[in-house]
């Protein structure tokens, strides 16, 4: 059963991937990365990390999409003008691309040539309880860092949004 | 057709996060609105996720998570300044393509 499953998400990945990249109106691609987030969260679950897939949902296509969202809609941004590419780009973009892609995939498969098949079900370290043992003990410096980092955020997001800049 | 397998191989997911970090790549590179460049920074730090989770069960350990966790958090601070700045490129040049942002190239 999880072939299937793995199959079916990365495809949606891939393809609402794909989406983001070639459309031309931002709210569309603002939906797409919404499809990429929920299937990545699926292979979350897959792989056993039952709450960074819900953190995943929450955070990410709850909340940072809506942001996203909000700021095209307020900004009521339109298509993207057509630009006059330069003819490298046009001619050698795709193809260095897939090139991209190739070196990658072949130094993944060239560094983990065996890799053991990914079982649904053998690694349940992934829940509430272990990860916020782990937060709270082994990685409670770099959590009390991050609040600091939020407050940080906060008080730039409303010094760039008053009146006067 | 050879019959599908069970399960699939650990590194067919970190296949799938290096093709989603090169698209998010290409999208950086070719797309001219500031909103969609900023998207695909996010694609990127998603696919990076997928790579941290997926050695986290190869090495049947928690530690990959959180540093996705901490990835997640930092992506969030990073989109709701990002969104504040794009705003305010927004309200000084009432443009959001990037090419035309070209004051300190003249």
């Amino acid at each position: 059963m999880d072939a299937p499953l793995f199959l079916l998400f990365a495809f949606i990945a891939v393809a609402s991937a794909i989406s983001l990249v070639v459309q031309t109106h931002p709210i569309s691609s603002a939906l797409s990365l919404v499809g990429v987030m929920v299937s990545l969260a699926v292979l979350y679950l897959l792989l056993g990390a039952e709450f960074l897939a819900a953190a995943q949902i929450i955070v990410y296509a709850g909340a940072v999409m809506v942001l996203f969202v909000f700021v095209i809609m307020l900004l009521n941004a339109g298509t993207e003008h057509k630009s006059s590419k330069s003819p490298m780009v046009k001619w050698f973009g795709i193809p260095l691309f897939a090139v991209f892609i190739g070196v990658m995939s072949f130094s993944v498969q060239g560094m983990m040539p065996k890799s053991a098949p990914v079982v649904f079900g053998s690694f349940t370290q992934g829940g509430p309880v272990e990860v916020g043992r782990a937060l709270f003990t082994t990685y409670l410096l770099p959590f009390e860092v991050t609040s600091i980092l939020i407050l940080i955020a906060i008080i730039g997001a409303i010094v760039l949004a008053r009146k006067e800049i | 057709m050879p019959p599908l397998p069970a399960s699939v191989p650990l590194s067919w997911y970190l296949l799938l996060s290096a093709v989603l970090f090169s698209l998010g790549v290409a999208g950086f590179l070719f797309r001219k609105n500031i909103i969609t460049v900023f998207m695909s920074i996010e694609l990127m730090l998603n696919a990076v996720n997928l790579s941290f989770i997926a050695f986290s069960y190869h090495l049947k350990q928690v530690d990959g998570q959180i540093f996705s966790f901490f990835v997640m958090v930092v992506a969030a601070a990073e989109a709701a300044v990002g969104l504040g700045i794009i705003l305010t490129v927004y309200k000084n040049r009432s443009t959001l393509e990037i090419d035309e942002i070209n004051s300190m190239k003249n």
